[in-house]
């Protein structure tokens, strides 16, 4: 910007496009695959262009599952991964956001506590806890259901913080206005600040579905009906590294099925999932 | 959080507080308590008596080689991850910074990878570097390289490396463009005024101006390679060859599925929360000087 | 249709501060009442105890003839225009408006013809529709306004709206509060640091210092007869100069007063001086030597030092310890710096306190 050299940016376009080479070849040749016979690409020949059967394998791993296998349809899959996905996204910003205004509007005994208990669970992911929590999920009969794939998932502390961080910056004068206008909490909540939050509300919702939909080890775990699995770990039982029986053209459209949601929430929301990203992580 | 306008009433806020209390409790809480109490107790191959041990399972814990080239890996692991996917991430970030046209579309590109899961980023990968049909492994071959990551913990370590980098891209993209972003333009004018060509100018300026973001980054990724790759590790070399890729979580996750040394298992993830706890109450810290800064 | 009545209001933190040491003062029906004060003197800690914001330590504030100190803010029926308007940023104008009323289950119909009639006044009509976010610092005042008077409280609050306007809008908004109020002939109470502000609006003044009321009364008494040095000092601009004297001092310049036998503060306001070589029966006369001269065009001022002895003029300054004076005087003409002057001011224009200038004594 400052210098003045005449081919001052064709070293950052080439360098970008050597980026976007990397990042997106492995997608593309996941959905060339997805179109092309097994055999062609079993063998190794697989062209870089599209090939033919694309609808045919789709139509197939979606709806009905191949001859081959005993698998589950992967349209169920999605299914159980997108009520997984929303279930997290809308629960976590549901109880977060009234505990946060429980915690920034109110004044109560132990309140202060009661922020702590919330604020440590930002220490540990749920990979550190499995199987502990994971007995408690059996204990509590949640094996095999939405709440037992949701509600561990949602003990977190970071949309709390969030939600209170914004909450800090409205002014006062706005609470004091509502209470003048005849409004108590519940109105004020509902007419006001739910209003406001709109904007953090999607924010965080594009991020805690993309967490959502891409969780892997809890329904893995927690799953052993295939009528629960979710797409993300039913991918994994239909390409295994040492069968040569893999039916790759499978696989790859079952990929293919499995980024498209997320991705398309990102792509699509991009300035809210910067900023929900960016804030998230504050 | 003085200050604040307040409303009165004591019912309606412990009501609205109460479910994330108690999902924290039920799920957080009460989890992490009984892994630190397993941890101390010895359970016989029936389930029928339990014995309180003490470190008996910690020391035992440390006694195993297996252990000590679990933290091998997870350190190798850790370290080459952070580092090339801090690298790219930066240097695209840096030339995204430019002033130059189509920087939206290049960022839409680039931040494709967040959205997709390591499992399934995984799954692309292997295609790819699958001996005998993968398109990258077939190249490799063609050139004399053997390339087996089923039989060759080198090449299987190389896979999940590249599968993590590529999958963790996005994230220090976007979060070194924002530090980027975040510089102001008369500083780096100031720097060209005073004669600083650019290398020099990112170098002096730019680098430690955005330390807060690599700093943060590098918690961040650690924090990344340690839990988020097990699905990475688990689609493309399940741990294997020989252990070759089986980091600290991992084997937590494979000691505690097959279930017979729930002390053991138990002992392992209260060291891996002692290290989460540490990382994260370090970054915290570090955080707090930022905002002096 | 109510007066405000607060009798000896209190307010206390529980760590010990205490930010209101009892206030009483009377706001009969339809007046404009001023608060003022120096930031912190509790002020705005009264106005917002009178809305029902703040609790109440002790003491009652009665509206309308209703002990109100229990009553939630929403019951009061009070509406406040707050310093930064505290519009809510996602309701259009119209609903920013409405909002308070429809909280309170009026028809709609009434609601529509009080919010439209409320624009008119205001000039609000063309931006109805409009989000607070879309208008000018002017127009979101009006609309702080707009959403007070739809209510047709009893009471009207005002919590220095006018500090975030610029100058110019500032005095053109004071204005038309003004106007509004004798129209509606509504109760209000008004919190200013600006003294010019609260001597323009005020029918019934408050001068307040640290959580206690210094003076009340009709604006132009308070100016000429404060009743401590703080109040002099604080109304009127510039302030008034202060002199402490000794007995002796004090009985050498004003001698034949037979209020003076002790030590004092005599004040003289910068605009109750002549510059003249006459003397003035009962008045005082002091020497100066002009430091620095500020012309505004309309008038001057002179920053004088006082002198024991000064040459060229009369006898009898001589007696005043050395000090600083300023005088104000009309017209853009003026002595130059390090003439020596002598400025005189009638006996009527002195104003002598106790020497802790908590007392006037006089004349």
């Amino acid at each position: 910007m400052i210098e003045h050299r005449r081919f001052g940016n064709l070293l950052p376009h080439l360098i970008l496009l050597a980026g976007v080479a990397i990042v997106a070849f492995p997608v593309y040749l996941a959905i060339i695959a997805s179109t092309h016979d097994n055999t062609v690409i079993a063998n190794g020949q697989m062209p870089l262009y599209p090939g033919s059967h694309g609808l045919e394998t789709y139509w197939n791993t979606i709806v009905s599952g191949t001859g081959k296998t005993t698998r589950q349809a992967v349209g169920v899959m999605m299914l159980n991964s997108l009520i997984m996905a929303i279930g997290i996204a809308v629960g976590k910003i549901a109880i977060s956001i009234i505990s946060a205004y429980a915690i920034v509007f109110f004044s109560f005994p132990f309140r202060m506590t009661a922020f702590w208990t919330i604020f440590i669970t930002l220490m540990l992911p749920v990979e550190v806890r499995i199987f502990p929590t994971y007995k408690i999920t059996s204990d509590l009969h949640m094996l095999d259901s939405y709440a037992g794939l949701i509600l561990p998932l949602i003990a977190s502390a970071t949309a709390t913080l969030l939600f209170r961080q914004f909450f800090m910056t409205v002014p006062k004068e706005l609470v004091e206005a509502s209470k003048i206008d005849g409004a108590g909490p519940i109105r004020f909540f509902w007419d006001t600040l739910l209003p406001l939050s709109v904007t953090n509300i999607a924010a965080l919702f594009v991020i805690l579905f993309i967490y959502g939909w891409n969780q892997y080890l809890w329904p893995l775990l927690i799953t052993t009906r295939d009528d629960m699995q979710t797409i993300v770990i039913g991918i994994k039982k239909i390409i295994d590294v040492h069968d040569a029986l893999t039916e790759w053209q499978v696989a790859m459209a079952t990929a293919v099925l499995a980024m498209l949601p997320p991705v398309a929430v990102v792509v699509l929301m991009q300035r809210l999932f910067v900023k929900g990203l960016i804030e998230t992580e504050k | 959080m003085e200050n604040r306008a307040i409303f009165s009433g004591k019912l309606l806020p412990c009501l609205l507080i109460l479910p994330q209390l108690a999902v924290s409790l039920i799920f957080f809480y009460w989890p992490a308590l009984q892994a630190l109490q397993q941890s101390f107790l010895v359970q016989d191959a029936f389930g029928l008596s339990t014995e309180f041990v003490w470190f008996e399972n910690y020391l035992s814990l440390l006694q195993t080689p297996e252990y000590y080239h679990a933290i091998g890996v997870t350190f190798v692991f850790s370290a080459l991850v952070a580092f090339f996917s801090l690298t790219l991430g930066l240097l695209l970030a840096v030339m995204a910074n430019r002033n130059i046209r189509g920087v939206q579309i290049y960022r839409t590109f680039l931040i494709v990878p967040y959205a997709v899961a390591p499992a399934v980023a995984s799954v692309l990968f292997i295609f790819m570097f699958q001996p005998g049909l993968g398109m990258i492994a077939r190249a490799l071959q063609r050139n004399g390289v053997d390339w087996n990551p089923v039989l060759n913990g080198t090449h299987a370590m190389i896979l999940v490396v590249i599968v993590a980098v590529w999958n963790q891209i996005s994230y220090n993209f976007l979060f070194f463009l924002a530090g980027l972003q975040a510089i102001p333009k008369s500083v780096i004018e100031a720097a060209a005024i005073d004669g600083a060509r650019p290398m020099r100018r990112f170098w002096t300026i730019i680098f430690p101006l955005l330390s807060p973001t690599t700093f943060f980054l590098i918690i961040v990724n650690i924090t990344y390679v340690f839990f988020n790759t097990l699905g990475i590790i688990d689609t493309a070399t399940g741990g294997g060859p020989n252990g070759a890729t089986q980091t600290l979580v991992y084997k937590v996750f494979q000691d505690g599925k097959v279930g017979t040394d729930l002390g053991g298992s138990a002992a392992q993830s209260v060291i891996l929360m002692v290290i989460v706890v540490a990382l994260t109450a370090f970054q915290f810290r570090y955080v707090e000087k930022k905002v002096h800064y | 249709m109510a007066n405000v009545t607060l009798r000896n209001v209190r307010k206390a933190y529980p760590n010990g501060f205490e930010a209101i040491k009892g206030v009483d003062v009377d706001v009969a029906d339809g007046q404009f009442c001023v608060l003022v004060g120096p930031s912190g003197c509790g002020k705005s800690t009264l106005l917002r105890m009178v809305a029902g914001l703040e609790t109440i330590s002790s003491g009652e504030i009665d509206i309308g003839g209703r002990i109100v100190n229990q009553v939630e803010p929403a019951e009061r029926d009070i509406a406040m225009v707050f310093q930064n308007y505290a519009l809510y940023p996602h309701m259009s104008v119209y609903n920013n408006m409405a909002y308070g009323l429809r909280n309170r289950r009026m028809p709609q119909p009434e609601i529509d013809t009080r919010v439209q009639e409320a624009a008119r006044i205001l000039e609000l009509g063309a931006m109805l529709d409009r989000k607070p976010g879309q208008l000018s610092g002017g127009q979101r005042q009006r609309v702080a306004m707009g959403r007070a008077i739809v209510r047709q409280p009893k009471v009207f609050l005002f919590d220095e709206p006018l500090s975030n306007l610029d100058a110019k809008l500032r005095i053109a908004m004071r204005v038309e509060i003004r106007k509004l109020q004798r129209r509606l002939n509504t109760t209000s109470i008004y919190v200013t640091h600006d003294q010019l502000e609260a001597m323009t609006l005020a029918d019934i003044l408050v001068v307040m210092n640290g959580g206690q009321v210094e003076q009340v009364g009709n604006p132009l008494d308070i100016y000429q007869k404060p009743a401590t040095t703080f109040v002099a000092s604080f109304i009127g601009a510039p302030p008034m100069n202060l002199m402490p004297l000794s007995a002796d001092e004090l009985k050498s310049q004003l001698a034949g007063d037979s209020r003076i036998n002790d030590a004092g503060i005599l004040g003289i306001r910068p605009e109750d001086f002549v510059v003249s070589n006459e003397t003035v029966a009962g008045g005082i006369a002091l020497g100066l030597t002009v430091e620095a001269i500020e012309r505004v065009g309309a008038e001057t001022f002179i920053y004088g030092t006082r002198e024991r002895d000064v040459q060229g003029v009369a006898a009898n300054p001589g007696e005043l310890p050395p000090g600083e004076v300023l005088v104000r005087i009309p017209g853009a003409i003026g002595p130059a710096i390090g003439e020596r002057i002598r400025a005189i001011a009638a006996p009527d224009k002195l104003h002598l306190f106790t020497a802790d200038g908590r007392q006037r004594v006089g004349p």
